[in-house]
């Protein structure tokens, strides 16, 4: 008789190949694993959700005659001069540093022809962004880089980042090889070190501190700027309403699936919300307390079309803001450069050490040879075609369901396809009646 | 002269009347009265005034400010002269926490002590304090001088980049990266030169101090150096 047969070899499901490839590059090198972008595990998303269209007991309005507004007011609370976009799509805080010139140049072009503002980062504000956004949020950050007195004035808003999905409870961080001589300058430090940036504010703690920190740039500014506080999505219904007690006029806040430019793997993974469970606390914590639409919430992290818009305006954000998808409109991770990515030891759609300063787009880097191969014209035009596009898109969901607004889509738009996200989203399962967490079983 | 009594006069009416003075004008003297402890007042300067405040400030007195005269005659809360870029503000008593935070440039100068985290995350500005300093002061310091007359609390330039710590009494204790590096004549001629612009030279002997400042082993990451953190 023959041998006995042997079973087919078998791996690890927890242990698998890429856990694997992680514990040695662990024991090879004795750091952590350090990445750009967000969480890249699945995560309960928009994906879960769908929008009930209009039949019997609605009325949709007519595509392309029937006027469906996209525009936004922001920062209507105090400040004296709101802004006012003409779409619910915002850019999100990116760093010159982290970003190339002419990344940040492209997305200033890109926002500004489809009248939606561009955000600073940490690192300051280069007179790239500046002069190619019409509307230009102006960070303030922990580290302060670059901050001063001059730059705020002639912002257009004020963004108080307490923290970012990737990271929420963490610092920034730029490694040594994107500290060119220009980053360098602007942050007051030496070339070629690693910059770590605080996790805290330096003149500030907690949010009653905060509401007075808030007082001095209104002061600062005459009361003139919209300011906003942007948080990671922890403990959403919370820091909303702590926001609000501090006297935002906008609440920005940013899901894991959020990107950062850098930041240890294990944080991206396992800290924080995605975003789909964060946004109902915190419209809750701003009706609880009178506020929805007075003080507005812009939501990010992970939005990839106009239906993600679409639903997280239906869930009562007021505006998104993208970040990955934006660089990803002007070219990052494009198979184009597919030679270019295996170069590097990966793959277009997968490149993510953006921190390494090697990105072939010439987005995530400071080395000018590849900097400059990104065309800023040709950048802000992708970047204006893709914002049209989730406009449209948007538009198309929301005069489906019967809206004249953006604005006006509800939760009851909307059912979800999982138990999980159904309770996350706070609306029924689909062919069914139940919230999980709010209605019987 | 324009004298303001901040018991009388909002805040915004006097902040807005700073700031929208013209460049020329003959108005640059300002006497505060009643502070009262209030907060922001003198925030956002950005002209060559002097403004005297007779009394107590709160929160970011002189916050940001770009070249005036700042004379605060009592004691200054949390981040008096935050992120100053430029000029002179003078603090007669005691300052809070965070004095002098982030500021790229100018002077600050307390006559009497400042608690924690005096001049961090400092970018340039230099601090005079004719006390003590509290803990983790010039945490992650990056560029400017501090010059400590008293003691400094625990945790002195944690983290520091390439500021200047000159301490002239004792230290409690050094914080992550932070070392005692030998005070040679340039350093005594910084110290002189500042305690000049300051208006209290001659007081102290420069060599009295000692200097402070990175032993730049965590400025790029070594799994050697993880236990420093």
């Amino acid at each position: 008789m023959d041998a006995t047969p042997i079973t087919t070899p078998r791996k690890s499901a927890t242990f698998d190949d890429y856990t694997l490839s992680e514990i040695r590059r662990a024991a090879a090198s004795g750091i952590y694993d350090i990445r750009g972008g967000g969480a890249k595990r699945k995560v309960p998303n928009f994906d879960d959700l769908l929008f009930l269209g209009a039949s019997m007991s609605r009325y949709p309005l007519e595509g392309y005659r029937e006027k469906c507004s996209t525009d936004v007011w922001l920062g209507t609370r105090f400040a004296e001069k709101p802004i006012h976009l003409k779409i619910p799509v915002t850019i999100a805080g990116m760093s010159f540093g982290s970003l190339s010139a002419q990344a940040k140049e492209s997305l200033g072009r890109g926002a500004s022809k489809m009248g939606t503002s561009t955000t600073t980062g940490d690192g300051g504000m280069t007179e790239e962004e500046r002069g190619h956004s019409s509307i230009l949020v102006y960070q303030l950050l922990p580290s302060r880089y670059g901050m001063n007195p001059d730059d705020l004035r002639r912002a257009d808003a004020i963004e108080v980042v307490i923290g970012q999905g990737a990271k929420p409870g963490g610092g920034g961080m730029l490694l040594g090889q994107k500290i060119s001589d220009r980053v360098a300058h602007m942050r007051t430090l030496p070339k070629g070190i690693d910059q770590r940036s605080a996790c805290r504010h330096p003149d500030w703690t907690g949010p009653d501190d905060l509401e007075i920190k808030i007082q001095e740039l209104r002061e600062i500014t005459d009361w003139q700027k919209p300011i906003y506080i942007k948080v990671g999505a922890s403990r959403p219904y919370y820091d909303t309403a702590l926001a609000v007690k501090s006297g935002a006029d906008v609440v920005v806040l940013d899901g894991m699936q959020g990107g950062t430019a850098a930041t240890q793997e294990v944080f991206i993974e396992h800290i924080g919300l995605p975003l789909l469970s964060a946004i109902r606390p915190a419209v809750q914590a701003l009706q609880d307390l009178g506020m929805h639409r007075k003080v507005q919430l812009i939501v990010s992290g992970g939005i990839r079309t106009g239906a993600d818009v679409a639903k997280a305006l239906a869930l009562g954000a007021d505006a998104v803001a993208i970040g990955t998808a934006a660089l990803a409109a002007i070219g990052d991770n494009d198979p184009a450069l597919e030679e270019e990515y295996r170069k590097l030891g990966t793959t277009a759609g997968a490149y993510d050490d953006w921190h390494e300063g090697k990105c072939p787009a010439g987005i995530n880097t400071q080395n000018p040879e590849l900097s400059v191969r990104l065309d800023p014209e040709l950048g802000g035009r992708r970047l204006a075609n893709y914002l049209a596009v989730l406009t449209l898109e948007a538009q198309t969901i929301a005069r489906a369901c019967g809206k004249s607004h953006v604005h006006n889509l509800e939760p009851e738009d909307l059912v979800a396809l999982t138990v999980e996200a159904a309770a996350m989203a706070q609306v029924p399962l689909a062919g069914t009646q139940w919230v999980p967490g709010l209605t019987g079983a | 002269m324009p004298e303001i009594d901040l018991g009388v006069t909002p805040l915004r009416e006097l902040n807005g009347a700073l700031h929208k003075l013209p460049k020329d004008t003959n108005e640059t003297h300002w006497v505060i009265d009643n502070p009262a402890g209030g907060h922001a007042i003198a925030a956002g300067l950005d002209a060559p005034l002097t403004v005297e405040v007779n009394g107590p400030v709160g929160y970011y007195c002189a916050g940001m400010n770009k070249l005036a005269t700042v004379q605060i005659r009592g004691s200054a809360g949390v981040g008096v002269a935050e992120n100053m870029m430029s000029g002179f503000v003078h603090v007669s008593g005691d300052a809070s926490q965070a004095a002098g935070a982030t500021g790229r440039g100018g002077l600050l100068r307390i006559d009497g002590n400042a608690s924690s985290r005096c001049g961090i995350s400092m970018k340039g500005i230099d601090i005079v304090v004719k006390g003590s300093v509290g803990h983790m002061s010039a945490f992650m310091a990056q560029a400017g001088n501090l010059v400590v007359f008293g003691d400094a609390g625990d945790a002195l330039g944690d983290s520091i980049y390439e500021a200047r710590l000159f301490v002239r009494g004792g230290v409690k204790s050094l914080g992550a990266d932070c070392i005692e590096k030998e005070m040679r004549d340039e350093h005594k001629a910084a110290v002189h030169d500042i305690l000049t612009r300051a208006g209290i030279n001659g007081q102290i002997d420069p060599s009295e101090f000692k200097r402070y400042g990175s032993a730049r082993k965590l400025y790029n990451f070594n799994v050697d150096h993880a236990g420093d953190y």
